[in-house]
């Protein structure tokens, strides 16, 4: 059987797929996925000859924004998003770590000046491996534990 | 031509490009004795940067830019009027009594004023004026803007509202630049050099900004670093890690006799960083500078951000190793230097 019919082929939507192992559950999360009302298939620790294993999400009817697709980036740094339309992909994107992140995770220092005035976060990108960011105004840095906490909070 | 004249046109110069020939005449005239301009002929006050936000924002050349432009103000100590009409706001959103004064101690020294206020209660934000709203009504009102403000990372998204220079005054327990700048100032002043020094740093080293900020200046330098601290108060561990990637060798040590430094930094041990009282009361000793302390302490000379409460004993301020009064006037030429050069003055 060929790996890719574990799941069902989706007509129209995103494919994301190359998810670092075990956190397509939090890439869920991240794109609200429990509340969606659509199919959405999750497999979980797939065979990929690239990386091992890999997760893959395949939503049907959904194309997602820049900042989802950002924040993905922050849990799932391999992961590719594919757009589907009639059984095609017609577009296949690797997601990028941006070096500047913008409005999409708070940060984790309680009094860092983004809690108490208008302003969206900014992070500045330090390091890919090991994960570490940095808040452009606080100058906290936050490790992968506390991205992947913060953006939890934010969900 | 006179010496006089070859002066005045080397000062117009390098006078800012939007001032005329007569402005710069009448300043000289008004302001800036001979003397004074023998004195800075053919230096400049170099451009430090458009703010000054965060001591990471500085490598070497910087800070050695603004320690080289505090020695030129030394030399207008008795003041001078070349920031003549300029306005600095001093937003105050928490007090603060040694940076507010210097800062306008050294606006005034410039022949500059002063507008501000000390506290947020007296300010449109007890009427919940937002911080970007603040900063856009003061820099209709002044040229140059310095602020200290109970949040992290203030500063910062003031500067990215305002269109004038801010100047950090202090952004939570996030940034005191102008602190560190001042520090190494006296290092330098004092023993003419940075580099090859042993320096100490001492007392809460977990909390404290200022020693943050200074570890992270002295790893442009070439020093080598020894810690003292309580148990749980010591340097965290990316200033660490900062530091051994920069190449700067540390040491944490247990006893004030284990210190061997020409420079001891000390700094105060707040009593609520200890669960209880009586834990402090046991360590509070051991971070003591008394008399008996510069039997092994040697020349090393003593710094203190200031205020102190009990580290450092009355007893030691009249000793040659006493530094922390000097280091607070110093203050003084390192804010008119930030000041002058924020404004673009130059010479």
């Amino acid at each position: 059987m060929k790996r890719e019919l574990k799941i069902s082929a989706i007509k129209n939507g995103t494919v994301i797929d190359h998810i670092t192992p075990g956190k397509a559950f939090e890439v869920a999360r991240i794109l609200g996925l429990e509340d969606f009302s659509a199919p959405v298939s999750i497999a979980v620790n797939v065979s990929s000859g690239k990386s091992g294993t890999k997760d893959i999400i395949k939503i049907e009817n959904r194309e997602l924004s820049k900042n989802e697709v950002d924040r993905i980036s922050l849990v799932a740094p391999n992961a590719t998003v594919n757009i589907v339309k009639n059984y095609e992909v017609i577009d296949k994107k690797k997601v990028e770590i941006p070096s500047e992140i913008v409005g999409i995770l708070p940060c984790s220092n309680a009094n860092c000046v983004t809690h108490f005035e208008p302003v969206k976060t900014k992070f500045l990108l330090e390091s890919i491996t090991p994960l570490r960011i940095r808040c452009f105004y606080c100058e906290r840095v936050l490790t992968e534990d506390d991205i992947k906490r913060e953006i939890a909070r934010e969900d | 031509m006179s010496i006089d004249w070859c002066l005045q046109i080397q000062y117009v110069d390098y006078w800012l490009t939007s001032q005329t020939m007569m402005d710069a005449v009448t300043h000289h005239s008004a302001g800036c004795s001979t003397e004074t301009l023998k004195l800075l002929c053919g230096k400049n006050i170099f451009p430090v940067m458009q703010d000054v936000i965060s001591i990471k924002d500085f490598e070497r050349t910087d800070i050695e830019n603004v320690l080289e432009n505090a020695s030129i103000m030394e030399g207008f100590a008795k003041g001078t009027d070349i920031l003549r009409g300029r306005i600095l706001a001093t937003l105050f959103f928490e007090p603060s009594t040694r940076t507010r004064l210097s800062f306008e101690s050294a606006m005034n020294r410039l022949g500059g004023s002063v507008i501000g206020f000390s506290e947020s209660g007296s300010s449109s934000v007890a009427k919940g004026e937002t911080l970007q709203d603040t900063v856009r009504m003061a820099e209709r009102y002044a040229d140059i803007i310095v602020m200290r403000h109970p949040r992290d990372g203030a500063a910062r998204l003031a500067a990215e509202a305002a269109h004038v220079p801010i100047i950090n005054g202090g952004d939570g327990v996030n940034q005191h630049p102008t602190q560190t700048l001042l520090d190494l100032y006296t290092i330098k002043r004092t023993l003419k050099t940075i580099d090859g020094l042993r320096i100490g740093l001492m007392g809460d080293l977990k909390y404290g900004r200022t020693v943050h900020s200074l570890s992270y200046a002295l790893s442009w330098y070439d020093v080598t670093l020894q810690f003292l601290s309580p148990v749980g108060l010591e340097m965290p561990l990316h200033i660490k890690e900062d530091l051994t990637e920069k190449g700067i060798p540390f040491q944490q040590v247990t006893e004030l006799e284990d210190l061997k430094v020409d420079v001891l930094y000390v700094t105060r041990i707040q009593k609520e960083r200890f669960p209880d009282v009586e834990e402090y009361e046991k360590v509070k000793g051991s971070y003591q500078i008394t008399a008996e302390s510069l039997d092994f302490l040697g020349d090393a000379k003593i710094l203190h951000p200031l205020p102190r409460v009990d580290e450092i004993d009355p007893e030691i301020d009249s000793t040659p190793n006493a530094l922390y009064f000097e280091q607070a006037g110093y203050g003084i030429p390192v804010r008119m230097a930030l000041l002058a050069s924020l404004l673009g003055w130059k010479l």
